[in-house]
């Protein structure tokens, strides 16, 4: 077995607001975060699948192709985008990393082929700040 | 000691922005400012070195005192740009697009008058990893001919 990362970036916009909860209450858990204009950040994004290398091209994954999924099923939707307004599959969430890398996880899954398993999401907020998701509970 | 020495701080600051100049339309705005227009805004983590120029003092060796610099900029830049939406939250940007460039510009504005005169300044700030820009840009050097 063979873990296989692509490495991919993304700017965007968003804040932490839970609409359950009064103004004071946002504040209070989170603090600048929830600044009703937003703010915004560079993502860093690494996808790492993993399988057996095929026998003919040596490859677990031709990584174009899973550069060209990410792009087209994540980038595209989130890339100089507001998280919490434009992007559908962020809809009803909190705009956390943590739920960030787990939407990206479901977006991901049902595009990769059989024997290409995906193993984990790497989310990167800030260079200081990122997540990891191994999919399941 | 008689030499100049060059000394940076690093800060950082995360904020949302968009492109746009109001005296154009929507489809000229897309068409210059591309994806970096759309109307909800988009953010970045800002990474910024401060250098400073200078000659060290005598009693401190310092050219200037690096915690004093960072508060310095925490007070002027961090309080005002981070965790903010720069085209409406900051007064600095109300009429000035919020390129890297006239970010940089603004910064250095901000920081100048707090500084000692005999050192220079100058700013670079990463808009992303990939993307910075630097001000001022010293003149070139005149060669003789």
């Amino acid at each position: 077995m063979v873990y296989l990362t692509r490495a991919e970036h993304f700017n965007a916009a968003h804040r932490l607001y839970n609409p359950a909860w009064e103004y004071d209450k946002n504040e209070e858990v989170f603090g600048k975060c929830a600044n009703e204009n937003w703010h915004g950040h560079n993502y860093e994004l690494f996808v790492t699948v993993k399988g057996e290398p095929d026998a003919g091209t040596g490859f677990v994954f031709d990584v174009k192709k899973l550069s060209d999924i990410i792009k087209k099923h994540v980038i595209e939707k989130v890339d100089h985008r507001n998280l919490n307004v434009d992007v559908e599959f962020m809809k009803g969430k909190m705009c956390s990393t943590e739920n960030l890398a787990i939407a990206i996880w479901n977006e991901l899954e049902p595009h990769l082929p059989d024997g290409v398993q995906l193993h984990c999401i790497k989310l990167y907020e800030t260079p200081r700040i990122f997540v990891e998701y191994f999919g399941g509970n | 000691m008689n030499k100049r020495v060059a000394v940076f701080r690093k800060e950082h600051f995360n904020a949302a922005h968009r492109l746009f100049n109001p005296d154009w339309d929507d489809a000229t705005n897309e068409k210059v400012f591309g994806k970096c227009a759309l109307p909800n805004y988009h953010g970045h983590n800002y990474e910024l070195e401060v250098k400073i120029t200078g000659k060290p003092a005598k009693k401190t060796g310092y050219v200037i005192d690096l915690k004093e610099l960072s508060e310095l900029i925490r007070r002027e830049v961090h309080a005002r740009f981070d965790h903010k939406n720069l085209n409406l939250d900051t007064e600095e940007f109300k009429k000035l697009n919020p390129t890297a460039e006239n970010i940089a510009i603004v910064i250095y504005k901000l920081l100048r008058p707090h500084l000692d005169k005999k050192h220079d300044l100058q700013i670079r700030l990463y808009e992303t990893p990939r993307n910075f820009v630097e001000y001022p840009v010293k003149d070139p050097i005149h060669f003789r001919s």
